[in-house]
């Protein structure tokens, strides 16, 4: 391997190592931060997957969070299943669901592609707010003892959330970048670029964004999974909310840089510093982060990481492509 | 005779969906492009409604004289200076730009008039009726709703089959490097098309405000509803897009009638069925290849 | 001299794709010039650049002096250059007399009206309500010619006519040229038939793999000069 590879692979291994010992060097305040960004990440790199490297821009993805978070509550309190087993198991729920929803989405395409996405949502939200056994539009929460039975004692039970939420990130970043220096990645770009000439070059395109939109949604469902075990608490408004789960997501990959792996890693980074300082303005963070958005997009369409790219040619994750 | 009424209701509502839809089909009929931020510019149209009847005291019909202009002018600057930039063949900026306008606009209202609930009262309009004949009477402003609709789309057709400007828009949407063989500037007429349909959005603005409640978050879900009208109806008519209006509005009034709760959820099921059975809609419009 | 039109060592490129290598082309007032060449030669992208579909920028190619290297498709149609494009490209949602309608957009006052045009290409007054792309091909040929016409161009272009229509229509169409020109009209014609093309015109271009291969008066050029230029053939000693 070349020098480059191999620090690559050292700053890589370095990251992962103080990211894998937090419980042991970070307070309490800083792990429930770390979990955040570790599901904003995966959140974000899923969402990246989908539009900036499959060309399939969903304004919906909202609904297969809260699909998760309701699947893996049902499963715990319902079904009996222990919180650990329940979290996969949410997401591979999720991704079924996604199966006949992919369908009824991809009878669209393009921009109307993306509202249709966004109604879907809106329909599973409507529908859940109809279920009693489910809370109806109140919600319901997680019972304690099912909570306690994950883990025993608080910090352990932290530790462990911190640990799968760290996994799921890792697996969600690394797999991505697996697949995109793969045939499979190398007939995506090639989808995204024209996809009328991805056809006449034998790429299975519609195959292609079946599985790739399953396979994103239930990974978005465990991810919703974790998130509201977290919160112990879900009610359709939260779950299928379309301001946290799109608009943030959407925000931090367009401003990080779409179409890389580097692009919502800093798009993340800059989303929760910015929150830091700017979430006491109420209406005006949304205005901020809008407007660098709009900006963004006008002036420099592959994002903060594509002005990094300007000035100097780094890649962290070999396979990027390029608008 | 309940069922009736919500059917009846239902029909004028879809009137006024209808207008909702209009103005997106003629953005994406001749640019093919999407505003995201369409409704959010509808609901922008309302308050607006609202300042000049605070301001003036008049009847909120009114307002449609300053209105109409002021978008049809923000339409034709804004489609020049950012959004003529937009087009092309990727629809990944446009659909993004829109998105982050969306959420810019309605965080600016929200800024400026708070998340209450507001409605502009058109005085005796509100609670006057009409009679339709054989015991069926219907509130004045649905009429009223449904009739500008129907005028609207009427006018636009006209425009559209009659007029130069018409016929150089219908050729812009199906050929826009040819158009300019013709000593048209597309981006000029990029614009104009952007005019109308922002007018079409100020007249469905102004109605908004008069006939339901309206505040900062009620935006996207008037985009869905006209994207719904749209896919029903079919592309490229406008008069199948008010049908499509009507059948959505019709689903949302006998799914209220099932239960309240039902109403938009009904809407969007009826959607999502004609999605699946017929995705090009009731009433498309065919082109000549 | 002036000419009415002049390119010179006009370059074009696709992206990185160069199309055309230094051309010298030009035209005089009420000439007619054929341009005939392979496919891929670069005849329709020749014709592009001149309508501006092709951005040529800071390069030498003028309109009776008028700088057309940066101006936009809509301005040079003003200035008097129309084309009948690659394919008619006729408008599916208008009718063939809005088709023709919409070709007068450039608002230039000249010989050629709604009225002309259908007595030149009679089959327009009959069909002038159906919509374009319901003619036959040889209609739509006529309405695409008709359509360029309405704008009263100073030069006239004409690409690929023949494509897809029978010799017998082709060479019903070729016959209303003369009347054409009789309006004073300048014509440019990128032809595949090369019999018609020298038939109608007065000079005649060569193009071959972008460069130009021949140029020279069509009734002095012989088949053979012809052949070698179209096929990148040395001349062969005869």
């Amino acid at each position: 391997m070349s020098i480059q590879n191999w620090a690559r692979f050292g700053l890589l291994i370095l990251v992962v190592a103080i990211l894998v010992s937090g419980p042991y060097w970070a307070s309490r305040g800083t792990m429930r931060l770390l979990i955040e960004v570790f599901y904003f990440l995966a959140l974000a790199q899923l969402w990246n997957l989908l539009a900036g490297y499959s060309g399939l821009i969903s304004v919906g993805q909202q609904a297969f969070v809260g699909l998760g978070g309701y699947a893996m509550f049902s499963l715990a309190m319902f079904a009996g299943v222990p919180i650990l087993f329940a979290l996969p198991l949410a997401g591979v729920l999720t991704a079924l669901i996604a199966w006949p929803t992919a369908f009824v989405a991809f009878r669209l395409s393009g921009p109307y592609f993306a509202i249709g996405t966004w109604v879907i949502a809106e329909v599973y939200r409507l529908v859940f707010a109809q279920i009693p056994a489910l809370g109806g539009g109140s919600g319901i929460s997680l019972p304690a003892g099912l909570v306690k039975a994950m883990a025993s004692g608080r910090s352990a039970r932290e530790s462990l959330t911190y640990w799968i939420a760290l996994a799921i990130m890792l697996v969600v970043v690394l797999g991505i970048w697996i697949l995109m220096r793969s045939r499979v990645g190398l007939s995506l770009s090639a989808l995204r670029d024209n996809e009328e000439a991805a056809v006449s070059v034998g790429v299975r395109t519609r195959s292609l964004k079946f599985v790739i939109y399953i396979a994103t949604a239930g990974m978005t469902g465990l991810i919703g999974a974790l998130i509201f075990v977290q919160k112990l608490r879900i009610t359709p408004e939260a779950a299928f909310s379309v301001t946290d789960w799109s608009v943030l997501v959407i925000f931090i990959v367009v401003i990080g840089g779409i179409g890389t792996l580097e692009g919502p890693i800093l798009g993340c980074i800059l989303f929760f510093v910015l929150r830091e300082y700017l979430a006491d303005l109420g209406a005006w963070y949304m205005i901020i982060l809008g407007t660098i958005s709009v900006v963004i997009m006008l002036v420099e369409p592959r994002g903060l990481w594509g002005l990094i790219l300007r000035w100097r040619n780094i890649t962290l994750f070999p396979a990027t492509r390029r608008i | 005779m309940e069922w009736v009424n919500a059917i009846v209701q239902g029909i004028l509502l879809g009137g006024l969906y209808a207008l909702f839809a209009a103005g997106l089909s003629l953005m994406f009929g001749i640019m093919r492009f999407v505003n995201l931020a369409h409704g959010d510019f509808i609901v922008a149209a309302a308050f607006g409604t609202l300042l000049f009847v605070d301001a003036t005291g008049v009847n909120p019909l009114w307002a449609l004289l300053p209105i109409v202009p002021i978008m049809m002018v923000a339409g034709y600057v804004g489609q020049r200076l950012v959004l003529n930039r937009l087009s092309g063949k990727d629809i990944l900026p446009s659909i993004l730009v829109t998105f982050g306008l969306s959420i810019i606009l309605q965080n600016l209202m929200l800024e400026q008039f708070s998340a209450d609930s507001q409605r502009v009262s058109a005085g005796t309009l509100d609670t006057s009726a009409i009679s339709l004949g054989a015991g069926l009477t219907v509130g004045t402003v649905p009429f009223l709703l449904f009739v500008s609709a129907i005028v609207v789309i009427a006018v636009l057709n006209w425009i559209f089959a009659k007029t130069a400007i018409g016929r150089q828009l219908r050729a812009t949407s199906d050929d826009p490097e040819t158009v300019g063989l013709m000593g048209l500037d597309k981006r000029h007429l990029f614009g104009i098309a952007m005019a109308l349909a922002s007018a079409v959005v100020a007249v469905a603005g102004v109605l908004l405000a008069i006939k339901t409640n309206f505040d900062p978050a009620a935006g996207p879900i008037r985009l869905l509803f006209a994207f719904e009208a749209v896919i029903i109806g079919g592309l490229g008519s406008l008069w199948g897009t008010l049908l499509g209006g009507v059948i959505l509005g019709v689903a949302q009034g006998l799914g209220a009638q099932i239960d309240p709760g039902m109403q938009i959820l009904a809407g969007h099921i009826v959607f999502l069925v004609i999605l699946v059975l017929r995705p090009q809609g009731l009433f498309p419009k065919k082109r000549g290849s | 001299m002036t000419h009415l039109l002049e390119a010179r060592s006009l370059d074009a490129f696709y992206g990185d794709f160069q199309a055309l290598f230094d051309v010298d082309f030009h035209l005089d007032q009420g000439e007619s010039a054929a341009l005939i060449g392979a496919n891929g030669a670069g005849k329709t992208t020749f014709l592009k650049v001149l309508t501006g579909l092709l951005p040529v920028p800071g390069q030498a190619l003028s309109l009776e002096g008028v700088d057309l290297s940066n101006l936009g498709t809509h301005q040079i149609a003003a200035l008097g250059i129309s084309m009948s494009p690659e394919g008619r490209r006729l408008f599916p949602s208008l009718s063939v007399r809005e088709n023709l309608q919409i070709g007068a957009s450039v608002k230039r006052s000249g010989p050629w009206t709604l009225d002309r045009v259908q007595e030149l290409f009679p089959i327009l007054a009959e069909k002038a309500g159906t919509p374009s792309t319901l003619l036959s091909g040889g209609q739509q040929q006529m309405v695409a010619i008709g359509r360029a016409l309405m704008a009263n161009p100073k030069l006239l272009l004409l690409d690929e006519v023949s494509l897809g229509l029978a010799p017998v229509i082709v060479r019903d169409i070729y016959e209303t040229l003369p009347r054409i020109r009789e309006q004073g009209t300048s014509v440019i014609l990128v032809e595949q038939d090369i019999g018609q093309a020298v038939a109608v015109s007065d000079r005649l271009y060569c193009l071959q793999e972008g460069r130009i291969s021949l140029e020279g008066k069509s009734s002095e050029l012989g088949r053979d000069a012809i052949s070698a230029a179209y096929f990148g053939r040395a001349k062969e000693a005869s």
